[in-house]
């Protein structure tokens, strides 16, 4: 049976509206899909395809986290995502869906739900935690030669990348983010350096911060923030 | 007599005969009468102990040959040994018996006195003594490397004399020299005779001078000295001590002079410093009433040059001195701003000339504040590397900030402006004007935004050049000159491009005017004169589109024709705001010749069409912004001259005028200028210089990554900040934000194990 390859999902997630990470991944899968499937529609309809097909429609992506247990806004999803992409940035083909399941050895959606817990230990492995956390921010980007993405996108992202391991920096980073004016969005660099900064930087002493060390001045200015408000 | 018959000298029967020629000298040195020797003889032995070969003469002789037998004997007959061991009994008898007696029973003075004579003896019977027995230098003394006889003659007399008088004598000097410190007159003939001892008796080595007498009579000046210090710190002002101390130093060194050991000076002058100056330095700079800062608040400037010659003397003695001179100025310069500020900030300076005067006032100032003390680094400071420092660090601080809302590189620009345009309120000679724009060149020097000064310097050159209020072309190009002197050609290459354009707007006029004259066809019937601008080295203006009137549309379009002609690549924008008109305004009492901008020209002629017209229709039909319209409705009606009624008569033009043509209108002069007062650019230039600066930082921070490829944020950043430091002081915070962008455009990366370290990106 083969789809249409216009296909689209709902509206292309802009940078503004984006709310839970099923948007993110809503957005990256289902135009993949459309391709993929043209490319393939010759493919054996195997087991990974049939999984595949269970969710290629918006509502499949809800029908899968429920399948696996998972909330749709919940990290797992994205780190699902950047397992799946290890080639290239928000597109992949039938095939490295394909791998990346055979390499989470789940051919069943339950397998999927119980590969899961193993998935999250690799993904927090320090190299592997570095390349996910720019790829969770390359994952929002939209348009081909977009290079920043809006404030509220981004604390919610750090929220979900973030916020279990470094939970009082982001909660405060996040409310210092909404409340200056001088950054509406932000880039690669300074998304790379909040990781940092939450690794490397006391909390929340921030006695170790060095102005002179090259951080970017959002950091700069968040430093001051905090420590003209001490909590 | 041959050698073999050579009767022998026995040893006792020799030294008798020795022993006359040793008496008779030793009776001459005690002033005993001899035969053959008067007193004068006496005198004349001092002066020239050859003399003595007169008196001696027939004993020289006789006695050199009873040595030379005696010791050229055949053992055991041989008495060189004996000889030489009586040589030094003979001294050694001589001294203890008549010589240290002597000497026991003097003191102070009078002991210094006989020592001098006894040691000037002492060299001469030495000398006499050693030349009768020479023999013994020639071959004992040579084979047995014994000492040789004058060396003996004078071990005796230190070791027999000096060793038990030399502290005395040391104690009787230095207490002489201390009462001449204190103004008594005393021998200093004897002194230096005394020390030549100390130096002839340690031979070659200057030891016994300094271990026997100067090291006490160091102490005892840094004794005496400190003494006095610490009474003249509490009595006297510092010009006063400082007076005393140049006083003393220059006694001190007099003293060498006169009698103290060449080697002596150095030590001892340091001494006399440490104490009067280096003790209590800090207490003499500040002492309340006299110190250093009131010195240069009442302008002594003699005091001044004493205590830089002073200080200079003592190790970073001028570290201190230079800290207060440059507090000082520091402080005059802030006093003159904050003047300014007040002037600015009084009721009076609601009228736009005061605060022009004010600020002009200021920079006067400023500058007679640098004459000033640039005088002083040079005279009284003796060009001294610190003090120029302290100066320019001085200026650095105050001359940055700004007046009112205006910083410095925009008041220097309108001080600049206020010489060089015509009626300037400054009535200067062509030599006061080309001194005074030197001199502001300089102050330039300490202004970190220059980059700023030259912006608002262009704008307002601009003015001068196109509504040709520039006085002088020759004070114009001398400035351009100097500045680039100073900042580089990059600094004035656009001003240059700006003069030289109007030099050829006069070419291209006339090449118009013959256009015109060959094309009778296109002429527009009104005189028109177009000043052509190469767009890169004016200032940007924004040109309105201007309704124009009728005439001048047609004058518009001829000139665009003839322009096409000479060139076919350019385009042209037309700039109405900076135009000037001359119109015929026909009033009742007498036809009138008004010269006006182009935007109150346009207005003017509305009138020729209708009788009144409200504020909305003017604006309308001259299609120009509320800001625009207000302020030329105000130069025709609210201002000196009325040549339009507005109703209501209000001081100020609103929205709801109506307004009328005043046919009353009248002046004694035939023709007038009717101002239209500029519109503040100030804004507008911070915001194009901001602009700049961060082209600039871009620009600098690729260039110097390309070079370098890989560095440190902090190296980066410093790199940046040293290289665009002739232009502007820039913003640390800039220069972070063009280094994200940079990142984003992807020209740098961050280095991904080294977070603080950027690499170039080819």
């Amino acid at each position: 049976m083969r789809r249409s390859s216009t296909r689209k999902t709902g509206t292309p997630t802009s940078a503004s509206s984006l709310n839970s990470a099923a948007d993110l991944f809503r957005s990256g899968i289902a135009l993949q899909i459309s391709i993929g499937w043209d490319n393939n529609y010759e493919a054996d309809m195997d087991k990974l395809s049939k999984v595949f097909t269970s969710f290629c429609s918006p509502e499949g992506i809800e029908n899968l986290c429920s399948d696996i247990q998972v909330d749709h806004t919940d990290v797992r999803i994205l780190m699902l995502a950047w397992k799946m992409q290890a080639a290239k940035q928000g597109y992949f083909t039938l095939d490295e869906w394909r791998q990346g399941l055979r390499s989470l050895r789940a051919d069943t959606v339950a397998k999927l739900k119980k590969a899961l817990p193993e998935l999250e230990k690799e993904v927090s492995k320090p190299g592997n935690f570095k390349d996910f956390y720019a790829y969770a921010f390359r994952y929002c980007l939209t348009e081909e030669k977009q290079k920043h993405i809006d404030i509220e996108s981004i604390c919610i992202l750090l929220e979900l990348v973030l916020g279990s391991q470094y939970r009082p920096q982001v909660d405060s980073i996040i409310e210092y983010l909404r409340y200056q004016k001088e950054y509406k969005v932000i880039n690669m660099d300074q998304w790379m350096s909040i990781q940092r900064f939450c690794d490397e930087i006391n909390f929340p002493s921030l006695e170790n911060y060095n102005p002179d060390y090259g951080w970017p001045l959002l950091l700069d200015n968040y430093v001051e923030w905090m420590r003209g408000n001490p909590c | 007599m041959t050698m073999n018959e050579r009767k022998i000298i026995d040893l006792e029967q020799g030294w008798e005969y020795m022993q006359k020629g040793i008496t008779k000298l030793k009776n001459i040195l005690e002033g005993l009468p001899e035969p053959q020797f008067s007193s004068e003889d006496y005198m004349m032995l001092y002066t020239y102990p050859e003399f003595l070969l007169y008196v001696l003469f027939e004993f020289h002789l006789l006695v050199h040959r009873t040595i030379y037998n005696m010791c050229t004997q055949k053992p055991p007959h041989d008495y060189s040994q004996q000889l030489y061991d009586r040589y030094k009994e003979a001294f050694e008898e001589y001294i203890t018996s008549k010589v240290m007696p002597s000497l026991r029973e003097k003191h102070d003075e009078f002991m210094l006195r006989e020592l001098v004579k006894r040691w000037s003896n002492h060299k001469v019977m030495v000398r006499w003594l050693s030349r009768f027995f020479h023999y013994l230098d020639r071959y004992f003394i040579a084979r047995r490397s014994l000492p040789p006889l004058n060396e003996v003659g004078l071990t005796c007399f230190r070791d027999l004399v000096y060793k038990e008088i030399n502290t005395k004598v040391r104690d009787a000097v230095i207490v002489l020299i201390d009462q001449e410190r204190e103004g008594e007159q005393i021998d200093r003939a004897l002194l230096k005779n005394v020390l030549d001892i100390f130096v002839e008796i340690g031979m070659v080595s200057m030891d016994c001078y300094v271990a026997d007498f100067e090291d006490a009579m160091l102490c005892d000046t840094a004794a005496y000295y400190s003494r006095k210090a610490s009474n003249w710190i509490l009595e006297d002002s510092c010009p006063d001590y400082m007076l005393k101390a140049e006083e003393c130093l220059k006694r001190e060194k007099d003293r060498v002079t006169h009698y103290l050991h060449a080697s002596s000076e150095q030590k001892l002058l340091e001494k006399v410093q440490h104490e009067l100056l280096f003790v209590y330095a800090s207490q003499l700079l500040e002492k309340e009433h006299s110190g250093c800062h009131a010195l240069l608040r009442d302008d002594k400037r003699e005091d001044l040059s004493r205590m830089f010659r002073l200080f200079s003397r003592i190790n970073k003695g001028l570290d201190p001195v230079s800290l207060i001179f440059k507090h000082h100025v520091t402080a005059e310069g802030i006093a003159l701003v904050k003047q300014a500020e007040d002037a600015a900030s009084s009721k009076k300076a609601e009228k736009k000339d005061v605060v022009g005067l004010q600020e002009q006032v200021f920079v006067r100032k400023v500058i007679e504040l640098h004459d000033k003390y640039l005088d002083y680094v040079n005279n009284c400071f003796q060009n001294h590397n610190l003090f120029h420092k302290a100066l320019k660090e001085a200026f650095e601080i105050f001359c940055n900030k700004g007046v009112a809302s205006s910083s410095s590189a925009e008041l220097l620009a309108n001080f600049c402006d206020n010489i060089l345009k015509k009626g300037s309120s400054e009535k200067l000679s062509d030599e006061a004007i080309e001194e005074t724009l030197e001199k502001v060149v300089k102050l330039l020097a300490y202004i970190s935004d220059k980059d700023l000064f030259a912006e608002f310097y262009r704008k307002k050159l601009a003015r001068r050049l196109l509504f040709d209020k520039s006085a002088n072309d020759d004070h114009e190009r001398s400035i351009l000159t100097k500045l680039k002197q100073q900042c580089g050609g990059q600094f004035t290459s656009k001003m240059e491009g700006m003069v030289m354009d109007l030099t050829l707007a006069r070419d291209h006029q006339s090449h118009f005017e013959e256009y015109l004259s060959n094309n009778p066809n296109a002429d527009p019937g009104i005189d028109l004169a177009v000043t052509v601008l190469t767009t890169g080295y004016w200032p940007s203006y924004k040109s309105f589109d201007l309704n124009l009137p009728a005439e001048m549309i047609k004058c518009v379009e001829v000139f665009k024709e003839f322009y096409q002609t000479k060139t076919k690549h350019r385009k042209l924008t037309w700039v109405y705001s900076l135009g000037t008109c001359n119109i015929n305004g026909k009033f009742e009492p007498k036809t009138m010749e008004l010269i006006v901008t182009t935007y109150q020209a346009s207005a003017l002629l509305l009138f020729n069409a209708s009788d009144k017209l409200t504020y909305s229709e003017i604006m309308a039909q001259l299609n120009l912004t509320d800001d625009d319209v207000t302020r030329l409705l105000h130069s025709l009606s609210c201002a000196k001259y009325k040549i339009l009624n507005k109703e209501p008569n209000t001081k100020n033009v609103s929205q709801s005028d109506t307004f009328e043509f005043n046919p009353k209108f009248t002046d004694k002069l035939k023709r007038i200028k009717i101002p239209l007062p500029p519109v503040d650019e100030k804004k507008k230039v911070i915001e194009d210089v901001d602009k700049d600066r961060r082209y600039a930082i871009d620009a600098k921070i690729v260039r110097i990554m390309k070079s370098r490829k890989v560095l440190t944020h902090q190296e980066l950043v410093s790199e940046c900040v040293k290289q665009l430091e002739r232009m502007f002081k820039p913003d640390i915070k800039a220069i972070k934000k063009r280094i994200e962008d940079l990142i984003t455009r992807d020209y740098l990366e961050r280095d991904k194990d080294k977070s603080n370290t950027f690499r170039y990106l080819a």
